[in-house]
């Protein structure tokens, strides 16, 4: 390609010197490049030692070029298309073989001209150019091989959108001759105008035998469900016109009908509407008088006022698409790009990629019949949901139909899809527009489920060597009823934990995991010892919380299995002056955070933060030693959407007789620190998923007037 | 190459260039990316001519810009013949819902369902009696035909397989005597079984004619999309309503299980079902792929034994099913003699991602679950490469997979009243088309049963998608006071409840139910107030006209109230706060308890001061709009005359339902205290509550809504949610809720 750049540059220098003198120079060159482009038509079939000139010219070769190939008035003609087929039945699934990827490939058959025995060819178009665009972008694509024997999908390159433009009975006969056609076994055609004058079937009329079809406009009673793909009728002025998206909202029409072929009797109908309604419905037909020159496909009239199309469509809360002849209308893909909503009429039509895309969220369809009743079926929509519904039509636009990249690349994801289902994509991503995949949630663990108490919890406390306050911790947590099980990660290297005589007596298990390397992140990670799903993080120096206290925070954690329940709480701020966030721990009414130096949480989220952490935060959190708490807080409030619960009263965590030491001027470095990693964490995320509350959760007879020893959880905040 | 083949082959390139610049053909991409391309192609085995490239001449589009002109507009046939004509053509197997429905009938009344009455000495199954009585209850039913829009046979339709006991015979002439029968025009069939051996075909025995069918172990083949319902197969003991909860319990993370796929089955010698089961030794290994089959069928299977059978049969006989099918993560699913097996809905229940594998099967309720989110799909063809695929399913894809196994099996399948349902609910949906539900109104929480569209299309309108479209609920409330007594003073509790409830910064509007038999009070004897205040006259003056769900509620949330109810403004404030991070659930103050009477073994009620509680009464509660409209129209009339005969116990049903929908306790806020101004001496007159019969008609209630709901909603919590800083030693003035500190 640096090749095509060097000389193309060169080119236009070239042309100012052209004079007389130089004519026969000129005369030569000219042959010169006659020769050439036969030479690189040869060069085709050449070793590739010569590929650097030669594939460039390959580029710009000529469909004209393209190989003749004459068919046999004998040849052979497939069957009509076997209406029963099914993935399971017509389609040979060995051929995509299992794949790692799990990801099709296809193959495009050479361009070849086929013509019939009296040289006539078998399309009045040959190629189209939106034909050459889909067979382009495939080949762009990671669908594409060009090893044909690796192939799972073989698309011809035989153009059949527009069925006008073919010779039936010929172009089958052309498809047979595919060298792997085999009765049509995993090909793909691609229609978009099926049928003809004067019944309009709504699928290609082309026999193809059991080949895929990709077709505009079918019914329900030629699409083949699971087999064959339902696409949109490509609109050129997706590529001719630019319309900026508009912001969701009411529009000066409610409603638009810009179709220039609507039958009489629907447009005798439209007519009584816009008489009983007036003003919010405006009825665009063709212009009969327009001065030459103007193109007619881009204005639309009404009583002599002329219209800018597609321009006006935005203009419009709701547009009528009808159906013409056929089901399918280009028109669709304009009343979308324009972000109007279109209302479909189109009795028994099978809508664009309607196997994966939820129509219900981008548009209204409305039975034929019922085009009368319309306006009141229109009216009763709520506002907010037009609004989503503009915003969702624009959407589907942008991904399916603005290209024939878009619609290829669909249509060949639909197939992959099905013939690797465990690997599909999920409605979420076929149907969320970016703005809400940024802001929407989907937790795995989305079940309303309150595990049963039995299995308890396990506590990790993570140590360096205060071995003495350790040993406090763990009798105290040991009095706890859920306790099932004490993990210690011991995170000293140098030193050897204490032996096993001097640790406590509890009567749980008590493990002492021994850690590589001193890092915040081994308190974080989804060690196989933890067998309860609960997981209790506590720090070696937190003695100050009662037995009450931690159980009373299990039981809270079992009705919020998906979130932190934890004890001390914090607030994230935004700091007007800085322009950035600010971490806040003084009494607030606020919560934003709950500390992991004791906290309760899903082991699931272990497994999250050790493997799932997005950007560089586990590292970077490993390297500065700290805010691994507000690491966790952020990973699970961006997968769950919901905020912590912080339990019972604040109160001092740690033992009275080591805070002192820090002085003030340390507090402070350590607040712009943790301010820092909020900062830092937001803008690796890209978005900010702390929730603030304003509750906390106490047990039900907290400080109520009650006898202490009737109350599950009397000790609470007592110490 | 020589270096003068190559210069010329590179010169007359340029020249080519050149020469199409000149013609204006083509734009030549100069921004076009690097050579990467062709070194792709070095690489992976390029085949000379093979690759397919871009044509940049200019080329013809596919259809000329009015391409609309052969389809001008008055040459074809007048549509409405069109759809006419289709109705006569696409009968039989092409049946479509335009073609072979008649949807005028739906148009008068809505979707009414009628059930032809029984005939005496006509043989029924049991789940066939099921099924009619779960329609026979719904909301959907209808006791005249001529307000019905789909008709359901009182004739047993659903085993039609000839051998055995259940099938029923001269359906054909009893269906064609039936005078309501139409030709089959709207009428649905269930059907389990078809056929019978060795092919099990689908033919049901009789001509349905134009009627849909609700069929098990349906084939891609035979289904009529948008026309008939795929539904699971059943067994007869499958509970008429209630249902039983699914197996999971716990996340355990590593998601995985003892096995990571099994299977446990007949292997049929004779007859049809079998070519995928008798290659199942290939992948068994005893290990995590335990793959069972038994020869042990019919009478006669020695006669046909195989090689296989004996080693087969004693491996068989070493695995417990109930064992496998708890403590597997996948569960194979293969076709039997039919399509469809009980072991779908088993797996299903027990949390174990069902892998299927049985080709052409229509999935149950196919057209609007997407069972890819809790289903593997497997090709019976690639037999061998199921157990990599399913060792390549990633983690967190297991814990999605089986969460929607869970719900899914709650929300569609662990009754036969929900299947019933379910099935008439899809074809509601077609009926009223542009009223219908979306595909995530099914597939995710709580379900398409719980969602009604006819309440709203926009999903932002119900409690449950907040966080799946990223959208929050409107910041203000609709205050709702349920009033009874006549306004005598001023100072009477009503009067200070609706001032300080309007005081509230999140009041939108307040909503009095004048419920009292006294003629509505004159407009200025109202408080004045910031917020409107709008008087309605309650509906017949029944309890449930609080619960209506009045067009005049221009918010999301609710608080309700009872006329004595004393809340101070703060009060208010924070519960509507906390009932933003809990849209879904009733968020309040009076809590009470459920518990079970072991010595009467009923429900019981208490409102007593105990450390859990599992309802939150509607006397000072806030909760979703959504759920007024649930009230009115998906509780069965039976319930809500109950309720208003009593004037009793309409907070109890309000939270059985919410629980039934969200699985999930209420959430009580602060402390505990009397709301009841009547509780502290100067009892108002009338009080309900006053009277003794009050609390026993609780009792009652409770285990009367238990008994219709089929289980008990229920749940408890052992929490209250508190302001962050309550009752904490700092100083008041840092608090933002002092007063709720105050009692």
């Amino acid at each position: 390609m640096y090749a095509s750049g060097k000389y193309s540059s060169r080119g236009p220098a070239l042309i100012p010197r052209m004079k007389t003198k130089h004519r026969i120079y000129y005369i030569t060159l000219f042959s010169v490049v006659l020769l050439g482009l036969i030479a690189t038509g040869m060069f085709q079939f050449w070793p590739h030692s010569i590929e650097s000139a030669a594939d460039w010219t390959l580029d710009k070769r000529s469909v004209h070029d393209a190989p003749l190939v004459r068919l046999p008035v004998s040849s052979p003609i497939p069957e009509r298309g076997d209406l029963s087929c099914r993935m399971h039945t017509c389609f040979d699934v060995y051929r995509c073989g299992y794949n790692p990827k799990n990801r099709i490939k296809v193959y495009i058959y050479p361009l070849q001209k086929f013509v019939d025995e009296l040289g006539v060819p078998i399309s009045s178009t040959g190629l189209s150019r939106e034909y050459n665009d889909l067979l382009s972008a495939i080949s762009d694509s990671d669908f594409y091989t060009d090893d044909v024997t690796r192939a799972c999908l073989f698309i011809p390159s035989i153009d059949v959108l527009n069925q006008n433009s073919l010779r039936i009975r010929e172009t089958a006969q052309a498809l047979t001759m595919l060298p792997r056609w085999d009765k049509g076994m995993n090909h793909l055609l691609f229609n978009m105008l099926p049928g003809g004058p004067p019944d309009y079937n709504t699928a290609l009329d082309v026999p193809r035998d059991r080949a895929l079809l990709a077709g505009g406009g079918f019914s329900t009673w030629t699409y083949r469900q699971g087999y064959d793909v339902s696409i949109p009728v490509y609109s050129p002025l997706s590529a001719d016109v630019e319309l900026p998206e508009r912001q969701p909202g009411p529009r000066r029409y409610f409603i638009l009908s810009s179709q220039t072929a609507i039958h009489r009797e629907y447009r005798a109908e439209l007519e009584r509407l816009k008489e009983e309604n007036g003003e919010a419905l405006l009825l665009l037909d063709k212009c009969s008088n327009l001065s030459q020159g103007v193109a007619s496909a881009r204005k639309r009239c009404y009583k002599g006022q002329v219209y800018d199309y597609p321009q006006i469509l935005q203009e419009s809360s709701f547009c009528v698409v009808l159906r013409g002849a056929r089901l399918g209308q280009a028109a669709l893909s304009d009343v979308l790009q324009a972000g109007c909503v279109p209302v479909i009429l189109a009795d028994s039509y099978i809508l664009p990629f309607s196997e994966v895309l939820d129509w219900k969220r981008a548009s209204v369809v409305i039975p034929e019949e019922k085009l009368s009743e319309m306006y009141t079926i229109l009216k009763s929509i709520p506002h907010r949901q037009v609004e989503e519904m503009q915003r969702q039509a624009r959407w589907f636009w942008e991904a399916y139909f603005s290209s024939m990249k878009a619609i290829g690349l669909t249509t060949l994801q639909i197939i992959n899809d099905r013939i690797y289902p465990y690997a599909a994509r999920t409605y979420e991503q076929w149907n969320n527009p970016p703005v809400v995949k940024w802001s929407s949630v989907n937790s795995p663990l989305f079940l309303p489920l309150i595990p049963p108490r039995a299995p308890g919890f396990t506590a990790v406390v993570l140590t360096y060597d205060r071995v003495e306050s350790l040993f406090r911790v763990i009798t105290e947590i040991s009095k706890v009823p859920s306790l099932a099980k004490l993990l210690v990660v011991w995170n000293n290297q140098n030193k050897s934990p204490p032996e096993e005589s001097l640790w406590p007596k509890i009567g749980v298990p008590l493990k002492v995991v021994r850690t590589k390397e001193n890092k915040l992140s081994n308190r974080f990670f989804p060690y196989d010892e933890i067998e309860t799903e609960a997981v209790l993080a506590i720090d070696d120096d937190i003695i100050m919380l009662t037995s009450d206290e931690l159980q009373f925070g299990y039981e809270v954690w079992r009705e919020f299995p998906d979130r932190l329940v934890g004890y001390p709480g914090r607030l994230h701020l935004w700091d007007h002056e800085m322009g950035k966030w600010k971490y806040e721990s003084e009494w607030t009414n606020e919560v934003s955070m709950v500390l992991t130096g004791a906290a309760f949480y899903h082991k699931y989220f272990n497994y999250l933060y050790t493997y799932k952490m997005p950007g560089d935060i586990k590292n970077w959190v490993d390297a500065h030693m700290n805010c691994e708490d507000i690491a966790m807080n952020f990973l699970v409030a961006n997968i769950t959407g919901k905020a912590p619960i912080k339990v019972t009263p604040r109160k001092k965590f740690k033992c009275p007789e080591c805070t002192a030491i820090d002085g003030l001027s340390l507090d402070q470095t350590h607040m712009v620190e943790r301010s820092e990693c909020i900062n830092k964490f937001a803008s690796v995320f890209g978005t900010m998923p702390l929730k603030v509350v304003e509750h906390r959760a106490d047990p039900v007879l907290y400080k109520d007037d009650f006898p202490e020893k009737l109350k599950s959880f009397p000790n609470i905040g007592s110490l | 190459m020589q270096a003068k083949k190559r210069y010329l082959t590179l010169f007359s390139a340029g020249a080519c260039l050149i020469l199409l610049f000149c013609f204006g053909g083509i734009q030549v991409p100069l921004s076009r990316k690097g050579p990467s391309r062709r070194d792709d192609r070095s690489l992976a085995g390029y085949h000379p001519g093979a690759r397919w490239r871009r044509f940049s001449a200019s080329l013809q589009p596919f259809s000329p810009w009015e391409h609309d002109q052969s389809d001008s507009p008055n040459e074809h046939i007048s549509p409405r013949q069109k759809r006419d004509a289709n109705s006569g053509v696409y009968t039989g197997k092409r049946c479509r819902m335009e073609s072979c429905f008649d949807f005028s009938l739906c148009q008068r009344n809505g979707f009414k369902v009628y059930v032809y009455p029984q005939q005496k000495g006509e043989k029924m199954s049991e789940s066939y009696q099921n099924i009619l009585s779960s329609i026979e209850g719904s909301m959907l039913y209808t006791p005249d035909p001529g307000q019905a829009c789909l008709f359901v046979l009182s004739l047993d339709t659903l085993d039609r397989d000839q051998l055995s006991p259940q099938y029923v015979h001269n359906l054909k002439a009893k269906v064609q005597s039936l005078h309501l029968w139409n030709g089959g025009k709207n009428h649905i069939i269930f059907n389990l079984y078809s056929g019978t051996w060795p092919d099990y075909t689908e033919d049901l025995g009789f001509d349905i004619g134009l009627a849909m069918l609700a069929k098990a172990s349906i084939s891609t083949e035979n289904f009529r999309p948008n026309f008939d319902v795929s539904i699971p197969l059943f067994s007869k003991d499958h509970p008429r309503t209630g249902g039983e909860r699914g197996y999971l319990k716990h996340n355990t993370i590593p998601p995985y299980r003892k096995y990571m796929l099994v299977f446990k089955g007949k292997r049929y010698l004779t007859g049809i079902g079998s070519d995928t089961r008798n290659a199942l030794y290939h992948v068994h290994n005893s290990e995590d792929v335990v793959l069972l089959t038994t020869c042990k069928h019919g009478k006669d299977w020695q006669k046909h034994k195989d090689a296989r059978c004996d080693k087969d049969n004693a491996e068989y006989d070493k695995y417990d099913y109930r064992e496998m099918l708890y403590n597997s993560t996948f569960c194979l699913v293969p076709r039997g003699r039919r399509l469809g097996s009980f072991r779908f809905l088993e797996a299903l229940q027990a949390a174990c991602v069902p892998v299927m594998l049985s080709n052409g099967w229509e999935l149950p309720f196919s057209e609007i679950i997407d069972w890819n989110t809790a289903a593997v799909i497997g090709d019976e063809r690639l037999l061998l490469q199921i157990p990599s695929t399913v060792r390549s399913i990633h983690q967190d894809k297991i814990l999605s997979l089986r969460h929607q196994t869970q719900f899914l099996w709650e929300a569609y399948f662990n009754s036969v009243e929900k299947i019933v349902l379910t099935t008439l609910e899809i074809i509601q949906d077609r009926v009223l088309q542009h009223t219908s539900r979306s595909n995530l109104m099914w597939n995710s929480l709580p379900g398409g049963l719980f969602t009604l569209p006819q309440y709203s299309t926009y999903l932002g309108d119900f409690p449950f998608y907040y966080a799946k479209l990223g959208v929050k609920p409107y910041t203000k409330f609709t205050a709702i006071v349920h009033v009874v007594s006549p306004l005598v003073s001023q100072s009477q509790p009503v009067m200070k409840l609706l001032v300080v409830v309007a005081k509230s910064q999140y009041c939108a509007q307040v909503i009095v139910v004048w419920n009292c038999d006294k003629p509505l009070p004159a407009k200025h004897r109202w408080p004045v107030t910031s917020v409107p205040v709008i008087v309605i006259e309650g509906e017949s003056k029944v309890i449930s006209s609080r619960f209506l769900p009045y067009d005049t509620i221009p918010t999301d949330a609710v608080l309700s109230l009872d006329e004595d109810t004393v809340l101070s403004t703060t009060e208010v404030d924070f519960a509507f706060t906390v009932w933003q991070s809990f849209p879904d659930r009733i968020v309040g103050y009076p809590a009470r308890s459920h518990f079970w009477d072991i010595n009467k073994e009923r429900w019981g009620y208490t409102s007593k001061w105990t450390n859990e509680y599992s309802m939150v009464l509607t006397g000072a509660a806030i909760y979703h709009k959504y759920y007024h409209y649930l009230y009115t129209t998906y509780l069965p009339a039976s319930l809500k005359t109950m309720v208003d005969q009593m004037s009793n116990c309409e907070d109890i049903l309000m939270n059985f339902l919410v629980s039934s929908v969200s699985k999930l306790p209420p959430i009580k806020v602060t402390q505990k205290k009397q709301y009841k101004e009547t509780m502290m001496g100067q009892s108002s007159r009338a009080s309900r509550w006053a009277d003794p019969d009050h609390f026993a008609q609780r009792q009652t209630c409770m285990n009367k809504f238990a008994s219709w709901f089929g289980t008990m909603p229920l749940v408890h919590s052992q929490m209250r949610l508190d302001p962050v800083l309550f009752k904490d030693q700092v100083s008041i003035l840092r608090k933002k809720y002092r007063d709720i500190e105050r009692l």
